[in-house]
């Protein structure tokens, strides 16, 4: 079943085209990965499908409805679709468990009991239950990550927007992380990855996608893309990062 | 020649170091030395002053005066203390009103910028005459036409406007990142700014602000202008009483005792900011 839907998108700061004219389908529970050089809309493209950023032109659809339909309230959506940054951007004045209890108090109207279980079984399954109440710069990278994913999970999204998530990320850190996508995934999340991480993108991505110059020139399952790419600036990208 | 041999656990760079640090200390000491010799030598030569020194630094007035000023500058300090909390709510008020981006709240923001610039572009004195004595000459009943009032609620109104502005540097300051990740998670406008983006902007502004109190418990003595007997009016009149300006002398000391240690304090911080953020 589709789950999201982008129909010819476009986003332009000022007189740049950084989205033009993209078309995306994503199902329900796939794990769609964005590929291509800096610079080609990957994380505009997602910083727009959570509403960050308004579009200029064209639909976004979520579960079959117009969700970007710009008189409309934005705030209801976001809480919908999860999104999770390349700088963590955890909150530097708040615990760890603050940061995901934010939310939830503030929207759901939970109190911190209320919320408590729930949000202690998610620091245990991702392994940050001694951390829950340190402060992100008594936190390694990784770990804080691994945070914001739990605070994004926090208000039960039914989609996962990922932009870079490693890329800030010593190299040694960067396996935590990923392995929470592959729980997460094992589980059923529909979620977008934006990355660089090819092996991971091979190995757990339903559907990889080529972006360039804000359109997306080549899709397809992993083996195909990677495998056997069609375009020619497909091939020069992919024999340049791998 | 002396070999630097390696005591046990120190490098040569630390024997180094410590050997520098002394030759500095004493370079320091004996430059200071010679500079305060040659002023104490050289200043009571000059023809005039056995004069001042009778009517500026008079230890006998001194002594007498001291008691009376130190309780007078308590009322300083009270005046202080009421002003300044209720500078940092209404400055958080007007800096909250100057962002506000909603068009049918506009009057407000409209206002909150006229306030800044009326009250940063008035001298704090003429603001103190104008409120001190125009609003008591309304014939209000006591306790309404008290000097009190109206004088700190020029102070008030003066310093909220600069500390609006620091709140405003401080809340510009936070990385719109952060405004991102809370409003991505589906957070209202306000709630950002109230969880977010507040805690933040107000602890990168405490030393900024801390220099703006320091000036505030200064600026109190311009009450005097219009009634309250507090330090400088004291001073004032122990100087016509006495004939003699070292009562002015005594209130500067006892200000000094307060806001040397003050900004102090606010520098202290700032490198201490400075330092997390490098």
């Amino acid at each position: 079943m589709t789950h999201l839907v982008l129909r010819s998108l476009k986003k332009s700061f000022g007189n740049k085209s950084v989205i033009d004219g993209l078309d995306l389908q994503v199902n329900e529970g796939d794990m769609v990965c964005l590929i291509g050089a800096s610079g080609s809309g990957k994380s505009t493209l997602l910083r727009c499908i959570n509403l960050l950023e308004p579009i200029d032109d064209g639909f976004i659809e979520l579960d079959g409805q117009d969700i970007s339909d710009p008189e409309r309230d934005p705030q209801p959506v976001r809480q919908r679709i999860g999104l999770v940054f390349q700088s963590f951007n955890l909150f530097p004045h708040m615990t760890a468990e603050e940061n995901v209890m934010l939310a939830p108090r503030r929207i759901k109207r939970l109190s911190r009991d209320q919320l408590r279980p729930a949000i202690t079984a998610l620091f245990n399954r991702f392994g940050l239950s001694e951390h829950m109440q340190h402060y992100p710069d008594q936190l390694s990278g990784g770990q804080q990550q691994r945070v914001a994913i739990i605070r994004a999970l926090a208000m039960q999204p039914e989609i996962m927007l990922f932009d870079e998530i490693t890329s800030a990320l010593d190299p040694e850190l960067v396996g935590e992380v990923l392995d929470v996508l592959r729980q997460l995934k094992s589980q059923g999340m529909t979620m977008v990855m934006a990355t660089h991480e090819m092996g991971f993108a091979r190995e757990v991505a339903d559907k990889v996608c080529f972006l360039c110059e804000g359109r997306i020139l080549e899709q397809g399952p992993p083996e195909a893309l990677f495998g056997n790419p069609q375009q020619p600036r497909t091939k020069a990208f992919l024999s340049a990062v791998l | 020649m002396t070999v630097a041999r390696a005591a046990p656990g120190r490098t040569r760079r630390e024997i180094h170091e410590a050997r520098a640090r002394k030759r500095g200390i004493v370079i320091a000491s004996l430059s200071t030395l010679l500079v305060v010799g040659a002023i104490m030598l050289l200043v009571p030569l000059a023809p005039g002053w056995e004069a001042v020194q009778k009517s500026f630094f008079n230890g006998e007035v001194f002594l007498k005066t001291f008691p009376k000023l130190l309780q007078a500058f308590l009322l300083d300090v009270a005046i202080f203390a009421w002003c300044a909390p209720l500078i940092a709510v209404w400055a958080l008020v007007i800096a909250l009103c100057r962002d506000v981006r909603n068009p049918a709240l506009y009057p407000l923001r409209l206002f909150a910028i006229l306030y800044t610039d009326i009250f940063r572009g008035v001298p704090v004195v003429l603001v103190v005459y104008l409120i001190g004595f125009g609003v008591p000459g309304l014939g209000l009943p006591r306790p309404w036409n008290s000097p009190y009032i109206w004088g700190s609620l020029a102070l008030i109104l003066t310093y909220s406007a600069y500390v609006a502005e620091i709140y405003r540097s401080g809340i510009e300051s936070i990385h719109a990142s952060q405004r991102a990740a809370a409003l991505s998670l589906g957070l209202s406008k306000s709630d950002t700014m109230r969880f977010v983006v507040l805690p933040q902007a107000l602890r990168r502004v405490v030393p900024a602000n801390m220099n703006m109190f320091i000036a505030l418990q200064k600026d109190v003595a311009l009450l005097s202008f219009i009634g309250p007997v507090e330090v400088l009016r004291q001073a004032g009149v122990f100087k016509s009483l006495l004939a003699n300006f070292t009562p002015y002398v005594v209130a500067a000391i006892i200000f000094l005792c307060v806001t040397i240690p003050a900004t102090r304090y606010a520098d202290y911080l700032i490198t201490k900011q400075n330092r997390a953020r490098s």
